[in-house]
């Protein structure tokens, strides 16, 4: 793995909100998440709605201050940050919205828009003549003309609003871009040309993504490797191929099981359909989160939370999982509890 | 009009329980040359041109296309949903020996519910916030019925059984926002189904929702069209769903079918550009950061679809005859003809069999494509 240009450990957030049908009024949003992303690197962030995906995005981007935990960006908390200092680091994560509809000004220039942080970190590109021709650059590196700069949002299709939202968030030069569901608002044809304009940069420029999808074809294109959210919690983490072909948790074995394939050749596949829905993250169950959609729970799931353990097949693959019952597709699997989230 | 069967005749799975005389595989709905026009400030535009497919008892039929590609608009033709400003220019919706398009909107109306239902993308817009789903589920009842509110409410609670809503006694009470996403599409669910209509059209179902649930959703339609031994028209633009839940799809593109036939034919050897393009777009038996194939550009705007081949801009086949002259829907079945579609391979007239269900002898439905080069496509 890359060296961690990013990690976080034992990150928390709980929202205070109305009362719940419970009474509850904390929300942990939260509980616990570990990561850290490499150099370069993309890490896939999946699960389903309400498990806290964007919530964390927010968090790194500094737009929630967590109540436990640490951040760490090459050794440094940002949130410790103040005046000049802090402005640098914010320069250095971006993000890019689901909503390409959305997140352009209709009042702007493409141009415009994808200028606009400077107006903020002034001493990047100084000069207005500096500006325009890195405006161009960065039009001509998303794969947009030049002269699209003076065009307003309304004048492009999803995909190349898409290309300026990329564009903007290229323009401050970042270690780190979040992708929140950066392709789900596309069309597929169009949805191709943004995963390779992603993938492209990526090369070009070293900056590495926390790609946020529901999709998991997608993310198992993209990921070097995964982390499975649930109920606030990271439920499993590895190399990308070794989660998607070795589900150890059983949430992700299911949520692979659910996610429809491209399979034409008719063959019919053994589907686990989960019960139920995402339980209220108000109400979390009591131990595993996940023991009330889980089939192979049993008492002690609803006792004791399961802690992250090193699964280790005996060919040496490993990955982190979550579970009192970690599903044993490869004989011999042998775990340890893991020393810190981010033992990989 | 017929009778719509007791309830306590559709527990039965499969068989001949459903309504009156629905064999299996019989075409259900027959359209042909539909064409919607959409009237706009810069004058009108034909959203959906000479569309022609048929569905039939307990198959799915799929509408594949990508957004404003008119798969919704086909949709609320054939449910005479239209906006306003659309218009029904052309065409023919045959529903049971019925031609749908010919009625007044007066007459129509009995057809909606007892012969043809309809399920939203988005259920929360769909259902009314201030009525409660008991109130929702049993107008349907109370309207074709004529069943007074006590008996209307058992009904709505013996369907929210049936789409498997927890404790409907109570729930039957609630409101539309005290329910889930996935329970609320459920609800839309049984509100098409209440009067065991003989169609289904279900426009992107779970489009709004998370795979897990999405997996519930498409589970619970399957063993209602098993049970109703229903037509199914899925409309959207997921290949995944299409592969999984359909069995012959039609492609669309700018407001015309490019493609259509069974989904494993169809998949495995498109023969239109589009199609190949779509299935190609899917990151799928690729190494993890290879170069996807994309389709270049985007699709054309319905104000300036071009007079040729409607794919002739993003086409990496195009020829001078794809500019001048736009292809026809026509047999497409060249290397695999299935049997009993050899000879409309060889008749080009008859593009989507019109056998229909005399005697319950029914054509299969052929391949078609309508490309100038769909022989010359190879797919590896």
């Amino acid at each position: 793995m890359p060296e961690p240009l990013l990690s976080i450990e034992g990150l928390t957030k709980t929202f205070h909100v109305a009362k719940s049908a419970s009474g509850n009024t904390r929300l942990k949003a939260l509980d616990g998440i570990s990561l850290s992303v490499g150099r370069g690197e993309t890490l896939g962030l999946v699960g389903e709605s309400g498990c806290g995906k964007s919530t964390l995005a927010r968090t790194l981007m500094m737009l929630e201050t967590p109540d436990e935990g640490t951040v760490s960006f090459e050794g440094t908390n940002p949130f410790g940050l103040k005046g000049k200092e802090l402005l640098a680091w914010r320069r250095r994560v971006q993000m890019v919205f689901q909503d390409p509809f959305a997140s352009l000004n209709a009042r702007m220039s493409a141009g415009d828009i994808i200028a606009e942080p400077w107006t903020t970190h002034r001493s990047l590109y100084p000069t207005s003549r500096e500006r325009d021709e890195r405006v161009q650059e960065l039009l001509q590196m998303v794969g947009l003309r030049a002269s699209d700069a003076r065009k307003s949002p309304q004048e492009f299709s999803g995909g190349q609003r898409q290309r300026i939202g990329i564009a903007r968030a290229l323009a401050l030069k970042p270690d780190v871009i979040i992708l929140d569901e950066p392709v789900s608002a596309l069309d597929l044809s169009v949805q191709a040309q943004v995963l390779n304009l992603l993938n492209e940069l990526q090369k070009e420029l070293g900056v590495s993504y926390i790609f946020i999808s529901h999709d998991l074809t997608v993310v198992r294109h993209v990921a070097d490797r995964v982390a499975v959210m649930y109920l606030g919690r990271i439920i499993e983490t590895g190399e990308t191929e070794e989660v998607f072909d070795h589900p150890r948790h059983p949430y992700t074995a299911a949520l692979m099981s659910a996610s429809p394939k491209l399979d034409v050749t008719g063959a019919k596949r053994d589907r686990i359909v989960l019960q139920g829905e995402l339980p209220s993250p108000l109400d979390p169950p009591s131990g595993c989160r996940f023991r009330t959609r889980c089939w192979k729970a049993q008492d002690i799931c609803a006792e004791v939370a399961p802690e992250p353990q090193v699964l280790t097949a005996p060919d040496g693959r490993r990955h982190l999982a979550e579970c009192h019952f970690p599903l044993d597709t490869i004989k011999g699997l042998t775990g340890a509890p893991a020393a810190t989230a981010n033992a990989l | 009009m017929k009778t719509a069967a007791d309830p306590s005749t559709r527990q039965n799975p499969q068989g001949s329980a459903g309504p009156a005389g629905a064999q299996a595989h019989d075409v259900v709905l027959q359209v042909s040359d539909l064409a919607v026009d959409i009237r706009t400030h810069r004058g009108t535009v034909r959203a959906v041109n000479s569309v022609g497919f048929e569905a039939r008892a307990g198959e799915t039929l799929a509408l594949l296309g990508e957004s404003g590609c008119g798969k919704s608009m086909t949709a609320k033709a054939l449910a005479g949903i239209m906006d306003p400003v659309c218009d029904l220019a052309d065409g023919r919706i045959v529903l049971n020996g019925t031609d749908l398009a010919a009625l007044t909107p007066k007459e129509r109306l009995k057809f909606a519910g007892p012969e043809l239902g309809i399920v939203f993308q988005d259920a929360l817009t769909a259902l009314n916030p201030v009525y409660t789903v008991g109130t929702q589920l049993g107008e349907a009842f109370r309207i074709h019925r004529g069943l007074n509110a006590k008996q209307a409410r058992a009904e709505a609670i013996d369907l929210m059984k049936r789409v498997g809503i927890p404790e409907p006694e109570s729930r039957v009470n609630s409101y539309p926002h005290q329910f889930s996403g996935g329970m609320r599409q459920r609800i839309l669910i049984a509100m098409a189904v209440a009067l065991n209509p003989r169609l289904l059209i279900a426009d992107e179902p779970t489009t709004a929702l998370d795979v897990t649930v999405q997996a519930q959703i498409m589970q619970l339609l399957r063993k209602l069209r098993e049970e109703g031994q229903m037509a199914v028209i899925l409309i959207t633009h997921d290949l995944a769903v299409v592969a999984e839940e359909a069995d012959s799809v039609a492609v669309m593109y700018a407001g015309n079918v490019v493609e259509s036939g069974p989904v494993a034919e169809v998949f495995a050897d498109p023969r239109h550009p589009y199609t190949k393009g779509l299935l190609e777009s899917v990151p799928v038996h690729l190494e993890r950061g290879d170069q996807l194939k994309s389709i270049p550009g985007s699709p054309p705007e319905l104000h300036d679809i071009p007079s040729g081949c409607v794919y002739q801009s993003r086409c990496p086949m195009v020829q001078d005859i794809c500019r001048a002259e736009r292809p026809a829907l026509r047999p497409a079945g060249r290397r695999r003809t299935p049997s009993g579609t050899a000879t409309a391979a060889a008749d080009p007239e008859q593009t989507t069999s019109a056998g229909t269900n005399d005697g319950g002898a029914t054509v299969r439905p052929v391949r078609t494509a309508a490309c100038h080069f769909s022989e010359e496509i190879t797919n590896a």
